[in-house]
Parts: structure tokens; C-alpha cells; sequence
């Protein structure tokens, strides 16, 4: 494993009178793409909230590059090049689309202030964004509003995404769609923290592994370890990839 | 950066785009139905524009406190205390000009009068900048504890403008070349409603300016929708909150300097009988709406001086009763914010 770009230690979370967050302890390396499976409830999406400053760590260390951040505020967080898609897109639906990647792109005051050739890219990878880039973007479906949150996460370069279950309730080709963009993205040495419950999405895009449960991560590893390994995947999992299929 | 993903979702068509026009056409729809029920056109006329003048002053007053509200679920019930203190600043300037303001020309009375605004905003705004820190910043995400203490600062500012200018009434005359009546053929319109109106025009102009084409105003309406996601593209949403709080104070000061000059007279409680109409408007606009509290606003205006003239029992409990139907019809208000 390469150097870590993101690490967890011992990190604990409250929410009023819940502890959610048990000790987790999690990498991220530079320039991968890791992902975070879980049954639900297992404390995935807290992880990432917690990364992102949004609820606090109530202990426990959070490095970004060797930086610890847990105790900052989220705009704080954001601003050194984390950029979160959260389960439920996070969409601006009263806005359009195009002032929905204006406020992504925290340098520009307006569209033509945007980095074009990136935004082409952007366009490449979601040709539905250019199509309705005037549209309120509650107008979106389901599926355009996903690809408008990842859209809007890497509108600028960041040096680390975290995505909360970007294939949930998309249709098949959709989701096709979607691990194209991300395997794209990881051309792009963009580094990402996936959290997924559909192990078929998330066998075909992680270099790197973390099962959670209970609000402790009970396996890190390579991902084609636990792809390979159905026994692993029934214990960690409660299921096999081939029943899955 | 190559090999463009096909997306099938872009192939699909959206729904076209539709401005909701609906809300829009409730000002027409009622000032027809008032117009054979005051048996008069020309009485229909001033009711009319002494209805949008109203209309438009609660506007100015209004939308600083709807935006509060979209922005941080903040329920400011002293927002009143900056309209009294706006019209009292206006009554102390004024009254340092009267030379100018008896002056038969426009421009000493101007001369008069936008030092006054100019002051009120300034002082208001810096009060409302104090008010935040002290009295609301404790009480974050506490509702219940807001509408105590946003309560209780209304009524130790007002104690405190008693302090200063007394308890009594203190006239607030229109300068000179305010006063009287323009004469569209039999109607006659106020030449200070006339000018109330334009000056509401001018700030719902600016306002729908910088919401819609400044990324201020993007962060505004996005922080409506989404606090937490705004935060996450990282802004700091309280910084916004306050400009926007100090901003509404401000507008709250001109539209005490307004309202005084439309009831020529001020008093403490000013700011807590407007109090009301300000909640009705901001609920029947939609909470976080400012297009929805200017419709409001001018509904709440025309209601009020047509049920007035037609049936003034009636008048007494209209608002509440328009409010009563509007959100029988759309129990977000006229315009919902989609507030995640």
C-alpha cells in the first residue's frame, strides 16, 4: 500500500446519546480508490460524515496528509481538497444545474469563470450535465442528479473524494454509466473513499477494501482478495458474490 | 482526461421548464374581485396603490426576516424592535432638518429624508449585527428557546427606545413635497404611496438582482435549500448568515423610516404590531421565499385596505383568514423552498 493520503485512528463518534463510531481505524492511499462496505447501519456513512467535519469526532485522530483535522470546521475541511457526495446527492434542486457547478467551483463568480477545458472533461464524463445545463436541477432524474453530485465534486481538482452510495436506486445501465466515470476519474490519480453496499459496483472499481461493523472496520485488504474469497465475503458480508450475481 | 462516457440517462427529455404562475395571478385575481365591491373606481384605484404601498413597505421589512429563517431556521420575533428603532432614528434626523423637509423643494426634502434612511440602516444594521451575537448566536438549532429570547430582547429594545426618545407618540411628518395627492382623473394616489412603491420596486429589484446573478446570492439560495451541503463545498455559512441578518436589520431600519412617514407618527410598539403581518407574510410566501414574500407582501396589503373600505369588521381578522386559505391551498406557503 502506498503512502496513506487519509487515516482514521482510534476515532470514535457520538450522536446525542448514540456511539456510533467504536474505534475505527482506516486508510486511504494516494491516488486509490477504497471502498468502505458495510451492512447498514454499520457505521459507513457516519465515517464519512465524521470525516467531513460534519458530525465531530468525539476522539481519535483524522489526518489528511499527515495534517490532523478532526477538530476543524467542514468549510475548513473542504478547503484542503476534500470533496464529499453525500447518500442523498446533496443536489441544490431550486438551482440549475449550471449554478450548481458554479458553487462547486469555489474560484469562479460565474460559469465562464470555470476552468473550460476541465468542464469539457466533466461534460465527457456526463454528457447529460452539458444537455441541461440551463435546467433546474430538481428537474433531473434520479440518475442525472447522481452524476450532477459526482459532477460537481470534481468540477475542480480535489485530492480526495468521499462518496456515500452513488449506485443506490440507479438503474443497471446508469450504474454502468457510473463505474465508467469512476474508473475514468481514476485515471485521473483522483483518490477516493466509496462507500457501497452493492458489492458487484464495488468489486469493480476498489483497489482497496474496508468491511465495517458495528463501528469498527473487521477487515482491510485488497479487493480482489475479498472478491476471490466467497467464504471471507459470506463472514463479512453475510453474502457471496456469486449469490449476488 | 479522454474517451467520453455515453450516458443513456442524457438521452432522456425533462419536463419543461415552468414558471408557477399561479401565486402570481392571486393579485390580479384580487383586485378584480374588489373592484365591483368598492362601487368605485377611482376609490379603487387609491385603495389600490395605498394597498401596494403598504404591500411593498412589508416587503422591505419582511425579507431580511424569511431569508433569516431559510438560511438557519432562525425564528427572529425581535425583528420588530428594528423597525421602531429605524422610524425613531428618522424622527431624530428629521427633526435636526426641518427647514429642509418644509422646504418646497424636492431636493432639501431629499436632501432630508436619505440622510435619515441612510442613518437608520447604518445604526439598524449595526444593532442587528450586535443582536446576533448576543441574543441569537446561543441559541442555535434551539427553536423554542429563540422565540423566548428573540421575544424578550423586542421588549428590552423597546423598554431601551423608551429610555431614549420617552414613551409618547412622536409625530413623523411627510417633508413638504410628499405630501398631497397625484389626480389620475377622478382617483387620487398619494404622492408618498407612490414613492413607497417605487422605493419597494427598487429594493425587490436589487434583492432578485443579487440572488439571482452573484454568487453571494447563489450561496444564499443554496444555504436555503442545504445548509449543510454548502458547508461542505466549503463556505462558511455563518459568515453568511450574519451579512444576511445585518442586511435584513437594515432593510428592517428603512422600512421603519417608511412606515413612519406612511402613519406620520411613531411610537415603542410600532415594531411589535407589525410583528404579525410580518410571520403572516413570510408563511403565506413560503419560509425562505423571498419571490413568495413579496406576493405575500402585497396580498397582506391589498387584503388589508380593501377589506378595510368594503367590510371593516371583516378587516380585523382578514389576514389571518387569507392566511387561513392560502395554506389550505398550498400548506407550504406560496412558494416552498425544498429544503433538504
Amino acid at each position: 500500500m502506498s503512502t496513506p493520503l487519509l487515516q482514521l485512528e482510534g476515532v470514535h463518534t457520538h450522536i446525542g446519546a448514540y456511539h456510533i463510531l467504536h474505534g475505527v481505524d482506516l486508510q486511504v492511499a494516494h491516488g486509490e480508490l477504497t471502498v468502505l462496505l458495510g451492512r447498514n447501519g454499520a457505521g459507513k456513512t457516519t465515517t464519512l460524515r465524521t470525516i467531513m467535519g460534519l458530525w465531530r469526532a468525539s476522539s481519535g485522530s483524522i489526518q489528511l496528509e499527515g495534517e490532523d483535522i478532526a477538530s476543524y470546521a467542514t468549510p475548513d475541511i473542504a478547503q484542503r481538497g476534500i470533496a464529499y457526495v453525500p447518500e442523498n446527492m446533496g443536489i441544490f434542486a431550486d438551482l440549475t444545474v449550471c449554478e450548481n457547478m458554479v458553487l462547486a467551483a469555489r474560484g469562479a463568480k460565474r460559469a465562464e469563470d470555470m476552468d473550460a477545458q476541465r468542464l469539457e472533461w466533466v461534460f465527457g464524463l456526463f454528457p447529460a450535465m452539458k444537455r441541461f445545463w440551463q435546467h433546474p436541477a430538481g428537474l433531473l432524474s434520479g440518475g442525472q442528479k447522481q452524476m450532477l453530485a459526482v459532477a460537481r465534486a470534481i468540477v475542480e481538482p480535489r485530492k480526495l473524494l468521499l462518496v456515500d452510495e452513488p449506485s443506490k436506486g440507479l438503474a443497471p445501465a446508469i450504474i454502468q454509466n457510473m463505474i465508467v466515470a469512476f474508473r475514468e476519474l481514476k485515471q485521473t490519480d483522483t483518490t477516493i473513499l466509496l462507500v457501497e453496499q452493492n458489492f458487484n459496483f464495488a468489486r469493480q472499481l476498489g483497489d482497496r477494501v474496508a468491511v465495517m461493523d458495528g463501528g469498527r472496520i473487521v477487515h482491510a485488504g485488497g479487493m480482489a482478495e475479498l472478491a476471490d474469497d466467497e467464504v471471507l465475503q459470506q463472514r463479512l458480508l453475510g453474502l457471496s458474490l456469486a449469490a449476488h450475481q | 482526461m479522454s474517451a467520453p462516457v455515453t450516458t443513456a440517462a442524457a438521452q432522456d427529455a425533462l419536463p419543461a421548464v415552468k414558471l408557477d404562475r399561479l401565486p402570481l395571478l392571486l393579485l390580479p385575481v384580487l383586485a378584480l374581485v374588489a373592484l365591483p365591491l368598492t362601487r368605485s373606481f377611482s376609490t379603487w384605484v387609491t385603495l389600490t396603490f395605498a394597498g401596494l404601498a403598504m404591500g411593498m413597505i412589508i416587503f422591505i421589512i419582511a425579507s431580511g426576516l424569511t431569508l433569516v429563517f431559510g438560511l438557519m431556521d432562525v425564528l427572529n420575533f425581535g425583528h420588530g424592535v428594528f423597525i421602531t428603532l429605524g422610524a425613531f432614528l428618522a424622527t431624530t434626523v428629521l427633526g435636526t432638518m426641518v427647514n429642509w423637509t418644509e422646504s418646497d423643494r424636492l431636493l432639501l426634502n431629499l436632501g432630508a429624508v436619505l440622510p435619515a434612511i441612510l442613518v437608520a440602516m447604518v445604526v439598524v444594521g449595526a444593532v442587528g449585527l450586535v443582536f446576533e451575537r448576543v441574543i441569537i448566536r446561543p441559541v442555535y438549532g434551539q427553536p423554542l428557546k429563540q422565540i423566548m429570547i428573540t421575544m424578550g430582547g423586542m421588549i428590552v429594545g423597546e423598554e431601551l427606545i423608551k429610555v431614549v426618545w420617552g414613551p409618547q407618540a412622536i409625530p413623523l411628518l411627510l417633508p413638504a413635497a410628499f405630501r398631497g395627492s397625484f389626480l389620475f382623473g377622478e382617483a387620487a394616489v398619494e404622492r408618498y404611496r407612490l414613492i413607497a412603491v417605487v422605493i419597494g420596486l427598487v429594493v425587490f429589484a436589487a434583492m432578485f438582482w443579487v440572488l439571482s446573478r452573484t454568487k453571494i446570492g447563489l450561496l444564499i439560495r443554496a444555504g436555503v435549500q442545504d445548509r449543510e451541503m454548502v458547508e461542505s463545498l466549503g463556505y462558511r455559512i455563518r459568515r453568511l448568515f450574519i451579512g444576511v441578518f445585518v442586511v435584513g436589520s437594515a432593510l428592517a431600519g428603512l422600512g421603519g423610516v417608511l412606515w413612519g412617514l406612511y402613519n406620520q407618527s411613531v411610537i415603542p410598539q410600532m415594531g411589535g404590531q407589525v410583528t404579525v403581518l410580518l410571520f403572516i407574510v413570510i408563511i403565506i410566501g413560503g419560509m425562505g421565499s423571498v419571490g413568495g414574500c413579496f406576493i405575500g407582501s402585497l396580498l397582506v396589503g391589498l387584503v388589508a385596505n380593501y377589506t378595510g373600505f368594503i367590510a371593516p369588521k371583516v378587516a380585523l381578522f382578514s389576514n389571518i383568514l387569507l392566511m387561513v386559505i392560502i395554506l389550505m391551498w398550498r400548506p407550504q406557503g406560496l412558494y416552498s423552498v425544498g429544503k433538504q
